[in-house]
């Protein structure tokens, strides 16, 4: 189902999550990362897709939630009962929405937290002068407290805490959240980077569709708890309904389009699994 | 020297050093909520137990003094360690005030567990601090200094030296801040967040313990020697609930306060000049003198 490259780093299958043992969020859902791709799951609020991200990053026991079946693997190993941190030490790192990222130490502090991600590896040296090459204005803020850097500083001191952690997966909550557009553009060419230069797979919650199929291999679309379409991004640009509801353009004639015409729902829906 | 300043400076030592073992305690109940978020109102309990297994390993079963202290702040440890792993591990998520009636209702039981296995009797604790009082030279007079009182401010000052340094210079430190900030992204840069909470909790139930030992080589130990959790709860209010340095500062004030209170005014209204201070700083510094404000963005 989705392009041959390589091997599957994260396989999510068919899974289920219940919040407050009431609420169900997720409904088999299902998706798998290659490794060395940046994989772009794309849906509308609520859909899902920062529980998704939970569920892997083992979070949800963290507020009320609970995967209740299906199966979550991380380079082949089942990782469902794996401890949030241990699962980061493995490789697996979430970069939460809203970046989170420690407001009252220093930007320092803020990557030296990060160093408890290296705990058990072999080589254990922490890169800071990495981190600083990809963002030159994290150096000049070094010493600065982290809450009062802007908010693209910010998203990228939480991205260096990734590269500190040396991981094999990120999972990127969206990056470009509340971001003006020149940063968001400048967010998305160094996550290009991270992957292209350090053969870091990516799976990548966006709500700006066209920015993160512009750099992602291939995508998927989730709505209400589970995969609707998913493709090759060059297929998912191609698709009419994604273009029409996802990327904002009109059917057919390509300008724009009244929203008289819009239709209300899907046109068409498509179950995984 | 006329008598009425000497007073003053006398009382003002006593209560200085009172002040240090408040402080001393104090930390014991910041480290939790640093990391934890939980208000520890136990915490007087947990210097009684301190006292209590020193007693016993001391007096009763004819340890060295050295051995029991270290055996007392060991056991007092891993009381904590216990209780954060079976009760208030299972509590994250919890609404605060649930967790803040569980510590209440500690209190209570560890006060009838210390009734039980050592009755409710008032107790002295053997003497291991040296019994020559100060003197502190003033102008043609010297200021008297009781010795217990003395050395517990040395002691205190010598482990806050330790802690201080220990927090500056070791990446735990970095981790208990990053913990006590964002529990998840805590987790999510690799801290083992439920290693962090059970250090603190060991942490400050070996400072509180220690605090407790002091305290009973001074006063005495009796199961109601906790009540003092009361003026703790104010301490640490008073300097910021999660300042290791409002801790320091708020228990020399508010032991100097009380000193002071019992001097001019009568032993029985200390407790009221406590609570005018904690009052006050409410008004003005809801935060305390050195707590956190959040931090806000516009």
């Amino acid at each position: 189902m989705s392009v041959a490259s390589g091997e599957t780093i994260l396989e999510i299958n068919n899974i289920e999550v219940v919040y407050n043992h009431t609420i169900q969020v997720l409904r088999g859902l299902s998706l798998s990362v290659e490794a060395g791709q940046i994989v772009a799951l794309l849906g509308s609020n609520g859909a899902g897709k920062t529980t998704t991200l939970k569920a892997v990053s083992n979070m949800l026991g963290l507020e009320r939630g609970a995967i209740t079946a299906g199966s979550i693997r991380f380079e082949g190993n089942d990782i469902r009962t794996t401890a949030p941190h241990a699962l980061v030490r493995g490789g697996l790192f979430h970069v939460m929405e809203g970046r989170r990222i420690f407001p009252d130490l220093s930007v320092d502090e803020n990557l030296i937290a990060a160093t408890y991600a290296l705990a058990g590896r072999d080589k254990a040296d922490a890169d800071f002068e990495a981190v600083f090459d990809y963002f030159p204005r994290l150096r000049e803020r070094r010493t600065g407290i982290a809450g009062y850097l802007s908010g693209g500083e910010q998203q990228m001191l939480a991205l260096g805490r990734a590269l500190i952690a040396r991981p094999k997966l990120i999972l990127m909550d969206e990056p470009s959240l509340g971001l003006s557009p020149v940063l968001v553009e400048e967010i998305f060419r160094i996550i290009r980077r991270i992957n292209e230069e350090r053969g870091v797979s990516i799976l990548l919650v966006e709500q700006n569709a066209a920015m993160a199929l512009s750099v992602a291999n291939y995508g998927y679309i989730m709505e209400q708890g589970k995969i609707v379409i998913d493709g090759t991004v060059e297929k998912l640009a191609g698709d009419r309904d994604v273009r029409e509801f996802y990327l904002g353009a009109g059917v057919g004639a390509g300008g724009l389009k009244s929203f008289r015409d819009v239709k209300h729902y899907k046109r068409r829906k498509r179950w995984l699994s | 020297m006329s008598p009425a300043l000497l007073d003053f400076v006398e009382f003002s030592l006593a209560g200085l050093c009172v002040g240090a073992l408040y402080a001393l305690t104090g930390i014991g109940f910041v480290v939790v909520y640093k990391a934890t978020r939980i208000i520890n109102f136990a915490i007087g309990e947990f210097m009684m137990i301190g006292a209590y297994f020193f007693f016993g390993l001391a007096a009763q079963a004819s340890l060295p003094n050295w051995a029991a202290i270290i055996l007392a702040l060991i056991a007092a440890g891993t009381v904590g360690g216990f209780l954060e792993r079976f009760i208030f591990r299972r509590l994250i998520g919890e609404s605060a005030i649930s967790v803040f009636m569980v510590t209440i209702g500690l209190a209570s039981i560890m006060v009838g567990l210390v009734e039980i296995a050592w009755t409710a009797d008032p107790r002295s604790l053997p003497t291991f601090l040296p019994d020559r009082p100060f003197f502190v030279p003033l102008g043609s007079a010297e200021a008297f200094l009781a010795s217990k009182n003395g050395w517990s401010f040395i002691i205190v000052a010598a482990i806050m030296a330790a802690f201080i340094t220990v927090f500056r210079f070791w990446r735990g430190g970095i981790a208990l801040r990053a913990t006590a900030a964002d529990q998840q992204a805590a987790y999510s840069v690799g801290i083992n967040v439920p290693g962090v909470f059970s250090f603190a909790w060991i942490l400050g139930a070996i400072t509180a313990a220690a605090a407790g030992i002091l305290v009973g080589s001074i006063s005495g130990i009796s199961s109601a020697m906790g009540a003092i959790g009361l003026s703790l709860i104010v301490v640490v209010i008073v300097g910021g609930l999660d300042s290791l340095a409002g801790a320091l500062v708020g228990g020399l004030m508010i032991g100097w306060l009380e000193s002071m209170a019992s001097l001019y005014i009568g032993g029985e209204y200390k407790q009221v000049a406590t609570f005018v201070i904690l009052l006050l700083v409410l008004v003005v510094k809801p935060y305390g003198l050195f707590g956190t404000h959040d931090i806000e963005r516009l």
